[in-house]
């Protein structure tokens, strides 16, 4: 079976400076994948690249079928779902709003009830806050906000940008413990990139180093965890 | 008593028309951060066309329907074809694209219709309503009653249609947007559309009292950038309200303040804007902008 995200000779630019070079990479149908790097590195590029932000070079595949160049707006209706970096948070929405327009690419409209039921269970505290305006949350709230408006579209595959950001580790823990579950239970697989290692080493089943735009190592997270310049410059044991 | 009510049921009309035209100038101001210049001269000319299809022959009503959806259509075309090439210039180019549209509609409109004043029917009744001692103009109520049947049907297609909170997504965070799946541009379009279908209907409401001719709509545009700016740009309740205050306020200055008259109510307007712009420059019930720099 071929993999349900892939990407062959990824390039990607803003304006004249390119910032990834010849990248591939994979996601399996189901599977949870990660791509570590530092600041700077090009992770959000990456993702950017994939869901159709930025001007790329090369080959992505989803299901087979080439996407890249296809618009955002498109890529959403094949599925994809993008949590992005800084959260994107509709502030001047109420947190239900910002819920329904995940939902807003659908093709299925009619179980968006029961669905929005099933992701107030996944985060309690949006339920509590549903009313309130989406830029009076937390961090941590806007981060369970954005995964929850990407979950309502029923996404085969969704893309997560440093979702541990800026939080506390008791929040990152929850979060992670959350799309696990989800991963689990509904199947979606996932594309998460991270400056946070070892969570994201533990979370995924497939790893990849990204250092200034190049992919500089891969393999099963557990073989990732274990080579000593991995441990010695992200995981600082 | 008499004359204070009459006024202020007066006021109120022409304020709905104003807060009307005000809410056009906000959406897309919301939507875009473009202030529309040309918005009156969009809804002189649609109200040129409900004449002229009068004029064929259509009823009234029919005419009103056709022409808020070539208004519509209309706005939506002005959008795609003529401010999407430009959206991303500097805010000055935009503004110099609506003031040419501006001047653009004003000659067409004077090319094609001349600029002989012309009569625009009310589609009330003349016979005037009597409340007590107090008489009121039909067309002022039927006007106010227009203004607000339209403003309850904007405020539920935003408030709770999917493709309202898609429009109102799109304004705030287009970036977002597009990750849940919203063509922002056509978002923006659609605003376009909407902001001339309200025009237009502003137009064809108060040409009964103004008349009609091309310059129709230059002191109304005035009236609805105090009412916006009185409002708050960032409030389209705000900016209706503020066409109310601006409609009443123009009325009772012009009745008991003895100077100011029929000649001086326009100054209001502008004395008005100003006054906002010292005191409150977000307006009644805007938010404070904090741009990124
Ligand atoms: N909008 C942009 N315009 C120009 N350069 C950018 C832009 N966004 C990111 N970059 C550059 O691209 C490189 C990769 O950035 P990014 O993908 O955001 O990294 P990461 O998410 O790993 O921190 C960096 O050198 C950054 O400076
Ligand atoms: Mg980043």
């Amino acid at each position: 079976m071929p993999p349900l995200l892939e990407a062959l000779g990824l390039e990607a630019r803003y304006g004249w400076t390119k910032v990834l070079h010849d990248l591939r990479f994979s996601v399996e149908e189901g599977g949870i994948t990660t791509i570590l790097g530092a600041n700077g590195a090009g992770k959000t590029t990456t993702l950017r690249a994939v869901c159709g932000m930025v001007k790329t070079a090369g080959e992505i595949r989803f299901d087979g079928r080439r996407i890249d160049g296809k618009a955002t707006e498109d890529l959403v209706r094949l599925g994809i779902a993008h949590a992005p970096e800084g959260r994107g948070t509709f502030v001047g929405l109420t947190v239900e709003e910002n819920l329904r327009l995940g939902a807003y690419a659908r093709k299925t409209k009619a179980s968006i009830a029961d669905d929005l039921d099933r992701i107030y269970q996944y985060f309690p505290v949006l339920l509590e806050r549903r009313r309130q305006l989406g830029g009076t949350l937390s961090g941590g709230e806007q981060q369970m906000l954005a995964i929850a408006r990407a979950l309502i579209l029923r996404p085969r595959l969704l893309l997560l940008d440093e979702p541990s950001l800026g939080l506390a580790p008791l929040v990152v823990r929850e979060i992670f413990r959350i799309v696990r579950t989800i991963n689990k239970e509904q199947g979606v697989s996932v594309l998460l990139v991270e400056q946070n290692a070892s969570m994201a080493l533990r979370l995924a089943d497939h790893a990849y180093l990204l250092e200034t735009g190049r992919v500089v190592m891969s393999g099963p997270s557990t073989e990732v965890g274990k080579d000593d310049s991995v441990r010695r410059a992200y995981l600082g044991y | 008593m008499e004359i204070f009510l009459q006024q202020v049921v007066s006021g109120l009309a022409t304020g709905g028309i104003y807060g009307s035209l005000a809410l056009s100038l906000v959406m897309i101001y919301q939507a875009t951060d473009v202030v529309n210049f040309a918005q009156g001269e969009m809804a002189m000319f649609s109200t040129y066309l409900a004449w002229s299809l009068m004029n064929h022959g259509l009823s009234y009503w029919l005419a009103f329907a056709l022409t808020v959806t070539v208004a519509f259509v209309g706005g939506l075309a002005i959008q795609r074809l003529i401010m999407r090439p430009v959206e991303n210039a500097p805010i000055l180019t935009i503004v110099i694209v609506t003031l040419g549209l501006l001047v653009i509609f004003n000659s067409v409109a004077g090319w094609i219709y001349s600029y002989i004043i012309q009569p625009f029917p009310s589609p009330f009744p003349t016979t005037a309503i009597r409340v007590g001692s107090v008489v009121f103009g039909p067309h002022d109520l039927g006007a106010i009653g227009v203004t607000l049947v339209l403003l309850i049907l904007l405020y539920a297609f935003f408030r709770f249609t999917s493709l309202g909170l898609a429009m109102r997504a799109a304004a705030q965070n287009p970036a977002s947007s597009r990750l849940v799946g919203i063509r922002v541009g056509w978002m923006l379009a659609l605003g376009w559309g909407l902001a001339a279908l309200v025009g237009a209907v502003a137009g064809m409401m108060v040409a009964p009292v103004i008349f009609l001719e091309p310059n129709m709509m230059s002191g109304i545009l005035i009236y609805a950038f105090a009412s916006a700016t009185l409002g708050g740009f960032t409030s389209p309740g705000g900016a209706v309200l503020g066409g109310f205050l601006v409609g009443v306020i123009e009325n009772l200055a012009g009745t008991y303040i003895s100077f100011i008259g029929t000649d001086l109510k326009l100054t209001v307007a502008l004395v008005l804007i100003i006054l906002v712009l010292l005191v409150k420059p977000s307006g009644l019930f805007g938010r404070a902008v904090v741009r990124r720099v």
